[in-house]
């Protein structure tokens, strides 16, 4: 079984219209970000209660709503979790000590309107600092760890390969962002392991890309850049759809069967994986194409070019 | 020939060492210790096994601590939190420092997270003090009244309360049947041993206060303190109506009320409030500051009982040598004095001291305790007293059947996923496609025998890093099959094209391996909780896959070179 065999797309000359594309789902994104004011971080970075309760009996998000009406504490939202015996309610306040008081008064209320026929499932609760000593943590390695694969890029490769597989990753991010905004997940600590999942994937995918760019440089060194590019992304192309089709369909057994804590973590690794694979062809080869154009090294090959 | 060898037996060697530490284990149960249990050789983070994780921190508010008395401070609660959940009998709990000021403590698959939270965060600070029974305090009180006027604005003086007398003679007859604490020798406990004279209400500035509090309200607005405090039975105390607790606690804490409290002098609440009538009150007791005992001087303490005659639970404690000598000079010279017994500064009872007390004694828990709380009760007394209070900053719970559906769910959409790539690759490569699996199998095999020999603790973030890493192990082998077949469609012989295979997909499975592993590494350096746990297993995962791809397949590969008919294509 042989797909793609030989293919001879000619990819980067449809670069363009990726940049319509990736531009439109980065306004989109971004857009949905903007519009919700920020995306929606989890209690894991803002700090503050998160309760998900088991009932014994079906119940309605409206009726637990009620229930918890009379507890008095701040600002909390209700929502279904996966089954409609099961809920999940965030409330804004922490208090140290673990939420205590705020456990207690919804203990009463939901004792007093469902007697003994629930429980809490799970529970999280941080103080505000502790949040966002956390997501100062997560930023801080993500940064580095850009930082040191630039730098091993550029001694492996060329720094123009380093700063183009930034570029594709940086897009990858902003697009999942985006996406993870649109489809209003909720950014916890698990979901920065999902994005960073997506890094790791989609930098290998554009380093596979580069590798046989930079055999073929030194094989074809007569021609075009873009030729070059093409070539290369058409040689690896039945290795990429391989690779990310049993990665996606790896990723969708989890997300069907995987249960509702992973759900939507393996939906933003499905998504992430399919950008992932879509950028190290339309974004890290044309952001390589378009560094070349740019700078005097390579002006000779790419005067062939378009 | 004897490459191949060597090959087969270093494969077999890492599989059979795999499986071996995926054995289950034997430890000793942590509900008794003779016998043994046998449990899962990889540990589950709480994600997946349920249980709980908390982050606590000392609470200095006050700021009173410098960095030395903080960090020594730290120190000490790390091996008192560590002594208690080992009494507490919890299976591999992890209680570390983590950064200067912080303490993590992971209990997994604990039943009953909201009391092992309670067992670490009590300081169970307890200490012995004399209830004072003169009338410094009370003859203190007008002063105290004029300084809260003083600087309290009027309108948050509280409710201009008249206090009559139907509200405090009902509490009086009350209490005369009310709750008793004993507290004497162990074992020799006296009923009735609290018992006061009837309707001895004490002279003082309360009772003239109330007798003409009726005239007028104005005056009462004056007294924003006395108006508040109500006769109690047993001499030294004030009874505060549940409601109005909040306000006395403010009071109390102003500077200027500190200030004018006489000297050697303390006011605590009772632990839990007293049903009066209607109403539900708490204790104040006016104690003397210095305590004659405190728990340091503790030996040890337990197990806890149930009195038959009150139901009420108590725990007997004994003191230290040293601790017994105190004891007697200081229950000797007060036989007959209220001493009241402060846990975490709140008065747990303060009954009478009946004779001399010495080595033995117990504490008297309310009729209201469990006997699980009086179990705790004496776990953190021998365990030792927190040196200083703490606070959680960080609480994570996952019930245990949340878990397991979480370990059901994962391991069914695992089983499938692998089906899935099982399927693609066999079909897309047939034979190749075969060794590829057998290779990956021993690729899971190596990763889980390493996270079990490493002792990793596998959680949700954990198995993303996984996924990807199988990913990447699937990934370098379908590279080195690409490039087999673009060898064989060049014309090369099966053997050549096996060769160059291996040597063209080389540099970027190294590139996109190590750039991989730098990631997880820096994730693992500066990554907290689960992010950590992401990098552990990623790393793992990569040298594992980075291992297979290049050894494993290879050999399966010279295997099938050497057994294939030289005519035959390669089944790729």
């Amino acid at each position: 079984m042989r797909l793609f065999q030989r293919a001879h797309f000619d990819f980067l000359d449809s670069r363009r219209r990726a940049y319509v594309i990736s531009g439109f789902a980065l306004l989109l994104g971004l857009g949905s970000i903007a519009l919700h004011g920020g995306v929606r971080l989890g209690v894991d970075f803002t700090g503050g209660t998160l309760v998900q309760f088991e009932f014994d009996q079906p119940t309605t998000v409206a009726d637990v709503r009620a229930a918890l009406a009379g507890a008095s504490f701040g600002e909390s939202q209700i929502q279904e979790f996966g089954s409609t015996s099961e809920f999940l309610v965030r409330i804004a306040e922490f208090e140290e000590g673990g939420g205590d008081a705020v456990e207690n008064q919804v203990g009463e209320a939901l004792t007093s309107a469902y007697g003994d026929g629930w429980r809490i499932a799970r529970k999280e609760a941080l103080s505000p600092r502790v949040g966002s000593e956390l997501a100062r943590g997560a930023l801080i390695a993500i940064m580095i760890s850009f930082g040191l694969t630039l730098v091993y890029l550029a001694f492996r490769f060329e720094w123009r390969f380093g700063i183009a597989a930034v570029i594709a990753t940086i897009h990858d991010i902003l697009i999942t962002f985006g996406f993870i905004s649109l489809m209003n997940i909720e950014i916890t600590l698990t979901t920065v392991a999902a994005i960073l999942t997506i890094v790791g994937y989609s930098l290998n995918d554009t380093i596979v890309i580069f590798d046989r760019i930079r055999e073929n440089i030194r094989k074809f060194r007569k021609d075009a850049y873009v030729d070059l590019l093409n070539r290369s992304i058409n040689e690896t192309l039945p290795r990429t759809v391989l690779t990310s089709g049993t990665t996606v369909a790896t990723l969708f057994a989890l997300f069907l069967l995987g249960g509702e804590v992973i759900r939507p973590f393996a939906l933003v690794l499905i998504l992430g994986v399919m950008i992932g694979t879509y950028s190290s062809i339309f974004v890290a080869s044309p952001a390589l194409l378009e560094i070349e154009n740019r700078s005097g090294h390579a002006t000779e090959t790419s005067k062939k070019g378009r | 020939m004897g490459n191949v060898r060597n090959r087969i037996l270093l494969i077999v060697g890492l599989v059979l060492f795999s499986g071996w530490s995926l054995l289950p284990k034997s430890v000793p149960d942590p509900n008794d210790p003779s016998r043994e249990i046998r449990v899962s050789p990889i540990n589950l983070g709480l994600d997946l096994a349920g249980g709980m994780h908390l982050a606590v921190e000392i609470d200095d508010s006050t700021g009173v601590l410098d960095d030395q008395a903080r960090a020594d401070a730290i120190d000490r609660t790390l091996t008192t939190i560590r002594n208690r959940i080992d009494e507490f009998g919890v299976r591999e709990p992890t209680i570390q420092k983590v950064g200067s000021d912080r303490i993590i403590v992971e209990l997994a698959g604990i039943d009953d997270p909201e009391r092992a939270k309670a067992i670490v965060e009590r300081t169970a600070f307890l200490e012995f003090k004399l209830v004072r029974e003169d009338d410094a305090f009370r003859n203190a009180l007008p002063r105290i009244d004029r300084g809260i006027v003083a600087v309290v604005p009027p309108e948050e003086l509280g409710p201009v309360d008249v206090v009559g007398e139907e509200e405090q003679t009902p509490g009086l007859e009350e209490l005369l049947g009310g709750p008793m604490d004993t507290l004497n020798a162990a074992g020799d406990m006296l009923p009735g041993a609290d018992t006061l004279p009837a309707g001895d209400t004490l002279p003082g500035d309360q009772t003239a206060g109330q007798a003409d509090a009726g005239a007028a309200a104005g005056e009462a607005s004056q007294r924003p303190l006395t108006q508040m405090l109500l006769e109690a039975p047993q001499p030294g105390t004030f009874y505060v109506a549940e409601q109005e607790k909040p306000t006395v606690e403010r009071f109390l804490a102003l500077d200027t009320v500190q200030a004018l409290i006489p000297r050697n002098t303390e006011l605590l609440w009772s632990a839990d409030p007293v049903t009066v009538g209607e109403g539900s009150y708490f204790t104040l007791y006016v104690v003397e500051k210095d305590p004659m005992l405190t728990g340091d001087r503790l030996e040890d303490a337990g197990p806890a009982a149930r009195n038959p005659d009150f139901n009420t639970p108590y725990v007997p404690f004994q003191t230290t040598r040293q601790g017994a000598r105190i004891f007697e000079r200081v229950t000797s010279r007060n036989v007959g004095r209220y001493m009241a017994i402060v846990l975490d500064h709140k008065v747990q009872s303060a009954p009478t001291i009946q004779e001399t007390l010495s080595r033995r004694a117990q504490i008297t828990m309310g009729s209201g305790a469990t006997m699980q709380e009086a179990q705790d009760l004496a776990l953190v007394l021998r365990a030792g007293a927190l040196p200083q209070p703490i606070k959680i900053v960080e609480e994570r719970t996952i019930g245990p059947s949340l878990g397991q559906d979480s370990i059901d769910a994962g391991r069914l959409a695992f089983v499938v996923g692998i089906i899935a790539v099982i399927g693609i690759m066999i079909w897309y490569y047939r034979l190749a496609g075969a060794m590829a699996i057998a290779a990956l199998s021993v690729y899971v095999l190596l990763l889980l025998g390493a996270l079990a020999g490493l002792q990793a603790t596998l959680t949700l973030p954990g198995i993303a890093g996984i996924i990807l890493s199988i990913g990447m192990a699937v990934d370098a082998n379908v590279l080195i099959f690409e490039r087999i077949r673009e060898e064989t469609d060049a014309g090369k012989t099966p053997r050549t094209a096996v060769e160059n295979g291996f040597a063209e997909a080389l540099s970027a499975i190294v590139d996109a391996n190590l750039t991989t592993l730098i990631t997880a590494g820096i994730l693992y350096q500066f990554g907290t909780g689960p992010v950590r746990g992401f990098a552990v297993t990623l790393s793992i995962g990569i040298i594992a896959s980075f291992f297979t791809a290049l050894f494993v397949t290879r050999t399966f590969f010279l295997i099938y070179l050497e057994r294939r008919s030289p005519a035959d294509p390669l089944s790729i």
